[in-house]
C-alpha cells in the first residue's frame, strides 16, 4: 500500500517537473524566434535595417560603447536615478500617507488638490522643474519621485483606512497610543498594498527619469535613446531599450523578492 | 464589594442625519470574581455595552466605574476578547501573546513569565514560532485568550468570543476559558446570543430588551451549578428548566415589537 502510494507521488513530482519544464522551453523558444526573426528579418531586408537595426549591430555596439566606458557611465547615471527616485517617491508617498492618517481634517481639506495633481500628467511639470532645480539629475530624480509620489499617497491611505478596525481595537484595548496603534497594527497590516505600489513604481520611476533625459539631454539611457533617434542610429535607441529592460527586470524581482520576506506567513 | 458599577449609563449615536440611542437606563453592580452574561437579540446594544465598560466608548449620559474611578480611556486593567481572534498575522505566536506587554513598555523576561505560563497551560506551549495562518481556529482563539490574559487584566471582557468556532471546539473552550479565569480568580462579563452558552458559564445572566437596549431581566444562576464546568452545567437536571425561563423570556420581548 505504502510502496504504491510512494510510486504515484513519484509520477506526480516527475509531471510537474516536466510541465515547468515544457513552460521555460517555451518560453526560451519564444525570445530565440524573436532575435532570430529580428536577424534573419534585418538581413533579408523585410524591414529597414536603418529603421530597425538588428541583434548582430546591436552586440557590435555593445561591444564598442563597453569598451571605450560611455555604456558604462549613462546606464549607472540613470540606475542611480532611476533608484533614487523610486526610494524618494516611494518613502515621501508612504510618510504622506500616514500624515493623512493621522489627520482626518488635513485629509479632508487636501482631498481635492491631491485629486487634481493626480490626474495631472507629471511628465509634463518636466519644464518647470527643470528650471526650478536646473538642467541635472536632480530635476530628473524629481520627476522620477514625482511620477510616483501622488499614486503613492492615495493608494497606501486608502490600504491604511482599510485596515479592519478591530486590530486597532486590540491595540487599543491594551491602552496604546496613536502611534503605537499606527506601528503596531496599521502600518504592518499595509505591507501587501504597499508592495504592489512597490511593484508599480518601479515602472513609473523608470518612465519619469527616461522622460527627464529625454528633456535635459545631457546624460543616461534616455539621453542616448533621444540623440540616437536625432543623429538616425536606431542601433544606439534599441542597444538602450534592451538595457532598460534588462534593468527594469531586475529591479523588479528585487521587490519581489522583498514581497516574499515580508509577507510570507499571510493567509 | 461593588467592582464595577453603571450607574444610568445611555449611549447615543449621532450621524449627520440620525441619532440612535443603542442603550439607556443601564443599572448594574457586578462584584469581584464574578461572571455575568449579557444576552439579548441582535442589535440590542450587547457589544456598545462592552465598549463602554473597555473605555473604548464613552456614555452620553451616566456613569461607568471601576473600583470606584471612573473609566476614561482603554487601559490594560480590562482585557478584551473578539468575536474572532484578531491575532495580527505578521507576528509570531510569541509575539503575539506579548503584543499588550510590549505596548506596556514591559519586555523584561520576568515580566512576560506569566504569558508563557499560560501558554505552556493552554497547551500552545510547542507553537512559539509559528504564525497564527498555521494554527487552527480553537488554537488561535486560546491565543487570543493567552494574549489578553498575559497584561494580567482585573476585568476581562468577552465578545462573544465562541460565535465563529464549531461546535465541539466551543464546548472545550468554553470549559477551558471558564477554568482559566476562575483559576486566576478574574472578573468576567461575557456578551452572547447563545442562552446556553450564558446559563453554562455565568453567576448571573442579564437579559436585554430590543434597541435602546435596557436591563429586562436578571436570572441567577444556582451556586453549585455556577461552580460547575460549562459542559457539566449543560448536562445538569437544572439546567433545562433554566434554559427555558429564559427562552421564554426572550421570545415575549421578540412579540413585544
Amino acid at each position: 500500500m505504502k510502496s504504491k502510494h510512494e510510486e504515484m507521488h513519484r509520477q506526480f513530482k516527475k509531471q510537474t517537473k516536466t510541465r515547468t519544464l515544457q513552460i521555460r522551453a517555451v518560453q526560451i523558444l519564444i525570445l530565440l524566434t524573436f532575435f532570430i526573426g529580428w536577424e534573419t528579418a534585418a538581413s533579408a531586408r523585410w524591414i529597414d535595417p536603418l529603421l530597425f537595426s538588428s541583434p548582430s549591430r546591436v552586440w557590435d555596439l555593445f561591444l564598442v560603447r563597453l569598451q571605450d566606458g560611455s555604456l558604462l557611465m549613462h546606464t549607472s547615471v540613470t540606475l542611480f536615478e532611476t533608484i533614487l527616485g523610486f526610494i524618494l517617491g516611494t518613502f515621501l508617498g508612504t510618510f504622506l500617507a500616514a500624515i493623512l492618517w493621522w489627520s482626518p481634517f488635513l485629509s479632508r481639506v487636501l482631498d481635492p488638490y491631491i485629486v487634481i495633481l493626480n490626474s495631472m500628467p507629471k511628465v509634463a511639470l518636466g519644464p518647470i522643474l527643470i528650471v526650478g532645480l536646473g538642467p541635472g539629475f536632480t530635476s530628473i530624480i524629481a520627476m522620477g519621485a514625482l511620477i510616483s509620489l501622488v499614486i503613492t499617497t492615495m493608494v497606501v491611505y486608502n490600504a491604511f483606512r482599510e485596515v479592519d478596525d478591530n486590530y486597532v481595537k486590540v491595540m487599543k484595548s491594551f491602552g496604546a497610543t496613536k502611534r503605537q496603534s499606527f506601528f503596531g497594527a496599521i502600518f504592518p497590516a499595509s505591507y501587501p498594498t504597499m508592495i504592489s505600489t512597490l511593484k508599480v513604481n518601479v515602472g513609473l520611476a523608470w518612465v519619469g527619469v527616461i522622460v527627464g533625459e529625454f528633456l535635459v539631454s545631457k546624460q543616461g539611457l534616455g539621453y542616448m535613446i533621444i540623440y540616437g533617434f536625432q543623429v538616425f542610429n536606431f542601433t544606439l535607441v534599441m542597444l538602450s531599450l534592451v538595457i532598460i529592460a534588462i534593468l527594469a527586470t531586475c529591479m523588479y524581482q528585487t521587490v519581489e523578492l522583498v514581497e516574499k520576506k515580508l509577507i510570507r506567513h499571510r493567509t | 464589594m461593588a467592582f464595577l458599577q453603571l450607574k444610568e449609563v445611555e449611549k447615543t449615536f449621532f450621524t449627520y442625519d440620525s441619532v440612535t440611542t443603542a442603550v439607556e437606563k443601564i443599572n448594574l453592580t457586578i462584584n469581584k470574581g464574578e461572571f455575568i452574561s449579557i444576552i439579548g437579540p441582535s442589535g440590542c446594544g450587547k457589544t456598545t455595552l462592552l465598549s463602554l465598560i473597555s473605555g473604548l466608548l464613552h456614555p452620553t449620559e451616566g456613569q461607568i466605574l471601576l473600583d470606584g474611578k471612573q473609566i476614561e480611556k482603554p487601559t490594560p486593567e480590562t482585557g478584551y476578547m473578539l468575536q474572532q481572534d484578531y491575532l495580527f498575522p505578521w507576528l509570531t505566536i510569541e509575539q503575539n501573546i506579548t503584543l499588550g506587554l510590549k505596548t506596556m513598555g514591559k519586555t523584561k523576561i520576568a515580566e512576560k513569565e506569566l504569558a508563557y505560563e499560560l501558554l505552556d497551560t493552554l497547551g500552545l506551549s510547542d507553537k512559539t514560532k509559528h504564525y497564527p495562518s498555521q494554527l487552527s481556529g480553537g488554537m488561535r482563539q486560546r491565543v487570543a485568550l493567552v494574549r489578553m490574559l498575559s497584561t494580567d487584566p482585573k476585568l476581562l471582557l468577552l465578545d462573544e468570543p465562541f460565535s465563529a468556532l464549531d461546535y465541539q471546539t466551543k464546548l472545550k473552550l468554553e470549559n477551558l476559558v471558564f477554568s482559566t479565569i476562575r483559576t486566576h480568580g478574574k472578573t468576567a462579563i461575557l456578551v452572547t446570543h447563545d442562552i446556553g452558552e450564558a446559563l453554562a458559564m455565568s453567576d448571573r445572566v442579564i437579559l436585554l430588551t430590543h434597541r435602546p437596549g435596557s436591563i429586562h431581566q436578571e436570572f441567577s444562576v444556582a451556586h453549585h451549578l455556577a461552580e460547575e464546568l460549562p459542559f457539566n452545567v449543560r448536562l445538569d437536571s437544572q439546567f433545562t428548566p433554566l434554559f427555558q425561563e429564559v427562552w421564554k423570556e426572550m421570545e415575549s420581548l421578540e412579540k413585544q415589537t
